[in-house]
């Protein structure tokens, strides 16, 4: 679906117009008691200068307190209601791009190119939240200021209204279009000055080691030096847009003011000059916050189209019209797959060819880089293979439902994602109906159990945020307890036991071992562990499977 | 700069004024050009009401007004220039601040050298040299200046009040302090509330980001898609959790409002009241209502500024806690190095690491010839890093020395010592360069040739070729990501190029699967023929080769020799290829 990018992110915030509208009103009203109070006090002591009794005054008396009053409550509940609806549109952008981007994950946001293209999408959304608040309300409000101006205005003089109207029109669109221009010119050189000393800047400090051994600080420092300046310039550039922008809201207001004045003195009622002038000037309050809302209203668009850009790529992995009935045996062919993540990119696998049969313990060899993972990514069904076949009992791999491929395997992979939960959801997540003896004898097996156990919680202990409070070889040893509870028919380990010492690795090694027995393994590694005990191995070479057999100790 | 003497939490604020304080020309046009713009303030709102009573009260056609309406022109520009003024002032004092904060903070992370920046997370550091160091934005332009405005500004409307009406000075000066006093007041009483709702809030916040993080693993269990309810449901208890704090807080600056309007209110009355039975006169009656907003304006401001003060704080805390860390003594010898041999000599060296209980090396002793090969083995966590950051001198020794053909390396200029080595770290580190820059960073003046042997040596040339833009292509965070074992042979190609007396690998094969490791293990044995290789290692196939063996357990040598003599001796090294291939035959 193509279409605007901001008109798709209005549409999302269709479901609260309710609240906005409801915040809109409120801002308005906080801004027209902030002007009638400036008007009601001004009138009071234009009134008063003319000595009337005390009972003419009491009306502007009690105006000044009740606007005054109303100004503080109208700006809290205002505040109130649309940072609700803030948070509202919140929930429903992360439920609705997290609905979007499930299907996409992993191919399009982790692929092994763009690390970081999660956390940038996880950021976009949340900055989405402050698209009401600065770009949707101070338009409207100022719309319905821009009314009520017209109407009061026009009931006392008609070209004064037409002058102050003019002056609305400067600093309603003219500067923010002026702004939004600005940001786009001198913002984009700022982003791009910062970001080329950032990156100079990580060579220097997460390069230092490698920096000072092969003599590149002084490189480095050159080429920071002259990055320096570049985003000084830019720094001044953008301050100086700011100063400029400041400036001239402050001449359209002042300068409202001063014709407002002169023209008002001939042509209104004496006692309203002061009412009028300084009402004048307090309306320009609603068109402050329209510069800024230009300026965010670019940054949204451009946050907005990649966001829908990433959920309008049409998911890589489909399922069949009609899907196969769920496999059962768990026999996994490859027959001269060639596979490349993208056309720039060198082959990664080159017409492989691989058999595990039900109950075959296997091990597969590579290097990293070397095409292992790919392997998982493809039988997963995480991307969609073009040149070649991949069986599962006999039938094409894409002919089953993703799911019903995704419950027959048990991957572990070298970093376990905990969730920061207990310990129970986290081995649980496996079957989420599995009963709590069926958790802990997953433990049991994957030797975890005691540990756990030994925790003042048990487990119910919370992980911390990404399982932080856990060793590595016990985390490896959740997820063995997590692909155990799913008791999927083949299991691949992916790099399981990379993070860990030759010890640990060993003894998680050997556990795997003796729960695997009536089970396929396919073992992906670098290294040379506990591979005597596999039927078969296989190593990459030229993209493609090779038998191997281990090296002894030659001496 | 010289180290501040006073560090605490205390002095934070006199620390950061001591910063602004290096821009002093920014610092003071800025308090000029607020000191001119409230003055102009004034002056507009007297002329202004004069125009109004001389129209209104004297009934004046608008004739006689000209004068009095070009000074409010005048002043409009004055004050037009003057906030053009104050916004740049202020920005450009953030600038020059942020500038010399970041280029210190630079020159002292790479002073301080690899010994702290490894132990700090990567990407931290460089996180609070970029974000970090942007956050005091909004001390320095926002929050320094509404100080001085909050100090300055009500002084200054309240000289002006004082031969033109007591009774408005009187209020202006019991209503005042009320500010401040409610606003620390109402800190107090909901700070300990928001707190407690804050981590909940904080917790909640953070599951959104914990299911995108795990999305793959939720999909391996087929689980992702359940979850669309659970984030609506968690995300909808983070609204409600974040809208009682924020009802808190946005009550306090209700209150600050109201008490504002108020006095406001107070004074307008108060002059009416008087105008009334004609005890004030017009225009200094609407002069004083039109300044008492502008009075009460700044201590509001400075309120709604306090926020963008605390996460600027936040960051300078961060920053100086990093600044505060004092540097090493340099190696101050000026000479050059020209070693007579570079047989390494470690003396009973000992280090631990700060905070530790249990030295990383402890007497350490060791000697390697010129010219040998030599593996340095042992179990992870023995120590084999560290001894390899000792010799690279990132690391000193707390007791004991190091002797590089018999001059201690204490003695020895780093950069000199630096051109006598070749290193390939653990996790090596790639530039944002082309990948023929980054190999060629071993020896910049190698022909192009020179690089591709390197690379073909490594094992890479042929991954690098199917590349489109083959050794154009630029790695590093920018560019391709490249595995680990890519990067690892890349690293390999550089130290290949560099052609120096020694040579230092640390686990160059990790990431490699047998054969791979078999080939490249044969090339650094050609490559570095007459060189003196270390070669740190856990892979016995790689060490058996070598000419000695160090065995390392616990941070001390246990044993050293030929892989003939070791074997024979029946100590640890024959332990190690006992349990190798004992576990081999256990099936």
């Amino acid at each position: 679906m193509q279409g605007n990018p901001l008109l798709k992110l209005l549409r999302l915030a269709l479901p609260f117009w309710r609240g906005m509208l409801l915040a809109a009103l409120l801002g308005t009203l906080t801004i027209s008691s902030s002007v009638s109070l400036m008007a009601a006090s001004a009138w009071l002591i234009s009134r008063a200068g003319q000595q009337p009794s005390i009972a003419e005054l009491s009306l502007a008396v009690v105006g000044v307190r009740f606007f005054g009053i109303a100004r503080g409550v109208f700006r809290y509940l205002e505040r109130l209601v649309s940072h609700d609806v803030t948070l509202r549109l919140l929930v429903q952008l992360r439920v609705s791009f997290y609905a979007a981007l499930e299907p996409l994950a992993p191919a399009r946001l982790l692929s092994f190119r763009s690390g970081d293209l999660l956390s940038r999408v996880i950021d976009d959304i949340e900055n989405l939240q402050n698209l009401y608040v600065r770009t949707i309300a101070p338009p409207i409000v100022a719309i319905l200021i821009v009314i009520g101006v017209s109407v009061f205005l026009g009931a006392l003089d008609l070209s004064l209204m037409v002058v102050v109207l003019g002056f609305l029109l400067v600093a309603g669109i003219i500067i923010p279009l002026w702004a939004w221009q600005m940001s786009h010119m001198v913002g984009a050189q700022r982003v791009m000055a910062r970001s080329a000393f950032n990156a100079t800047l990580v060579d220097t400090l997460q390069g230092l080691p490698e920096a000072l051994v092969y003599n590149q600080i002084p490189r480095l420092q050159a080429m920071m030096t002259e990055r320096r300046q570049a985003m000084l310039t830019a720094d001044k550039q953008v301050a100086r847009a700011d100063a400029w922008q400041v400036a001239l809201m402050m001449a359209v207001t002042s300068g409202a003011g001063l014709a407002v004045v002169s023209m008002a003195i001939p042509r209104i009622e004496g006692v309203l000059l002061a009412t009028v002038t300084l009402a004048t000037i307090a309306v320009f309050e609603a068109f402050t916050p329209l510069a800024q809302a230009a300026v965010h209203l670019g940054v949204y668009s451009q946050v907005a189209e990649r966001l829908f850009h990433l959920t309008d790529i049409s998911c890589a992995v489909k399922d069949p019209a009609v899907p196969a009935p769920a496999p059962a045996q768990g026999h996994v062919q490859f027959e001269a797959v060639t596979f490349r993540y993208s056309p720039e990119i060198p082959l990664v696998l080159n017409y492989l060819s691989l058999d595990v049969k039900p109950g075959e313990h296997i091990a597969i060899l590579g290097s990293s880089g070397s095409g292992k993972s790919t392997l998982v990514n493809l039988l997963l069904r995480f991307w969609e293979y073009e040149d070649g076949h991949i069986w599962l009992d006999d039938r094409e791999l894409r002919d089953y439902q993703q799911v019903d491929v995704r419950q027959f395997f048990g991957v572990m992979t070298q970093r376990t994602h905990l969730f920061n939960t207990t310990i129970r959801e986290n081995i649980g997540i496996a079957r989420p109906d599995s009963t709590p003896e069926a958790i802990e004898d997953a433990a049991r097996r994957a030797q975890i159990h005691e540990f756990i156990c030994s925790l003042p919680d048990g487990y119910d202990t919370l992980v911390g945020e990404d399982g932080t409070a856990l060793s590595g070889g016990q985390r490896q040893r959740i997820a063995l307890a997590r692909v155990l509870l799913k008791d999927a028919p083949v299991i691949i380990l992916d790099e399981a036991t990379a993070n860990l010492d030759t010890e640990t690795e060993r003894a998680v090694m050997e556990t795997v071992l003796e729960v695997v027995s009536g089970r396929s393994l396919i073992l992906l590694t670098h290294r040379q562990v506990l591979l005597e005990r596999m039927d078969r191995i296989y190593r990459f070479e030229e993209h493609k499977l090779v038998p191997y057999l281990p090296f002894k100790i030659s001496n | 700069m010289a180290p501040s003497v006073s560090s605490g939490k205390h002095n934070l604020d006199a620390r950061l004024l001591r910063e602004a304080r290096s821009a002093p020309g920014y610092l003071i046009a800025n308090l000029v050009s607020n000191a001119l713009g409230g003055l102009a303030i004034l002056a507009q709102a007297w002329f202004l009401s004069q125009v109004i009573q001389r129209a209104f009260i004297l009934e004046q056609p608008l004739e006689a007004l000209a004068p009095l309406l070009l000074a409010i022109l005048v002043t409009i520009l004055a004050r037009v220039v003057l906030a053009y003024q104050q916004s740049w002032t202020s920005a450009r004092l953030a600038i020059v601040v942020k500038e010399r904060l970041r280029s210190h903070l630079v020159t002292h992370l790479t002073t301080l050298g690899p010994a702290y920046t490894r132990q700090e997370r990567s990407g931290d550091l460089s996180l609070t040299a970029t974000e970090g160091i942007e956050k005091l934005d909004g001390y320095f332009r926002d929050y320094l200046p509404a100080i001085f405005n909050a100090l300055f500004l009500p002084v200054f409307i309240a000289l002006v009040v004082l031969p033109l009406d007591g009774l408005t000075l009187v209020v202006f000066l019991l209503t005042a302090p009320l500010i401040p006093f409610f606003a620390v007041l109402i800190g107090m009483a909901t700070g300990a509330i928001a707190r407690n709702q804050f981590m909940e809030m904080r917790y909640l916040g953070a599951h959104f980001l914990d299911v995108m993080q795990g999305l793959t693993t939720l999909k391996l269990f087929n689980r992702s898609q359940h979850q669309v309810e659970t984030i609506g449901r968690i995300s909808g208890q983070y609204r409600k959790s974040t809208m009682r704090v924020l009802r808190i807080a946005f009550l306090s600056a209700l209150t600050l409002e109201m008490l504002a309007t108020l006095s406001v209110a107070i004074v307008a009355v108060e002059i009416g009241v008087r105008l009334l039975y004609g005890g004030i006169p017009f225009e200094q009656a609407l002069f004083l209502l039109m300044i008492a907003p502008e009075f009460y304006f700044p201590l509001r401001t400075l309120g709604a500024k306090f926020h963008n003060a605390t996460e600027g704080k936040a960051a300078a805390e961060h920053l100086y806690a990093i600044l505060d860390i004092p540097l090493p003594v340099q190696n101050q010898t000026n000479q050059q190095f020209v070693p007579e041999s570079y047989t390494i000599r470690f003396e009973d060296v000992s280090v631990t690491y700060a905070g530790r209980q249990q030295p990383a090396v402890h007497r350490c002793s060791f000697r390697i010839e010129s010219g040998q090969r030599v593996a340095i083995v042992g179990p992870s966590g023995s120590g084999k890093t560290t001894l390899s950051q000792l010799l690279l001198g990132f690391l000193k020794p707390d007791s004991g020395r190091i002797l590089i053909g018999g001059v201690a390396l204490q003695q020895i200029p780093s950069e000199e010592w630096y051109r006598h080595l070749a290193w390939v770290s653990q996790t090596p580190y790639l530039f944002n360069d082309t990948i023929e820059g980054n190999i060629r960073v071993g020896r910049p003046g190698a022909n192009q040739s020179e690089v591709i042997e390197a690379a073909r040596a490594a094992g890479v040339h042929d991954f690098i070729t199917q590349l489109p833009e083959g050794y154009g292509t630029s790695c590093g965070e920018r560019g391709l990501r490249l595995s680990g074992g890519q990067a690892q042979r890349i690293a390999l190609a550089r130290a290949f190029l560099r052609d120096a007396p020694i040579v230092l690998l640390d686990e160059p094969t990790s990431q490699l699967d047998p054969v791979t490791e078999a080939h490249i293990l044969d090339e650094l044995h050609d490559w570095f023929a007459d060189r003196t290789l270390i070669l740190i290692t856990h892979r016995l196939n790689a060490a058996i080769r070598m000419d000695q063996i160090i065995v390392i357990e616990a941070g001390t040598v246990v044993e050293q020799g030929t892989p003939d003599l070791l074997r024979k001796t029946n100590g640890a090294w024959a332990r190690l290829i006992e349990q190798e291939s004992g576990r081999a035959n256990a099936r």
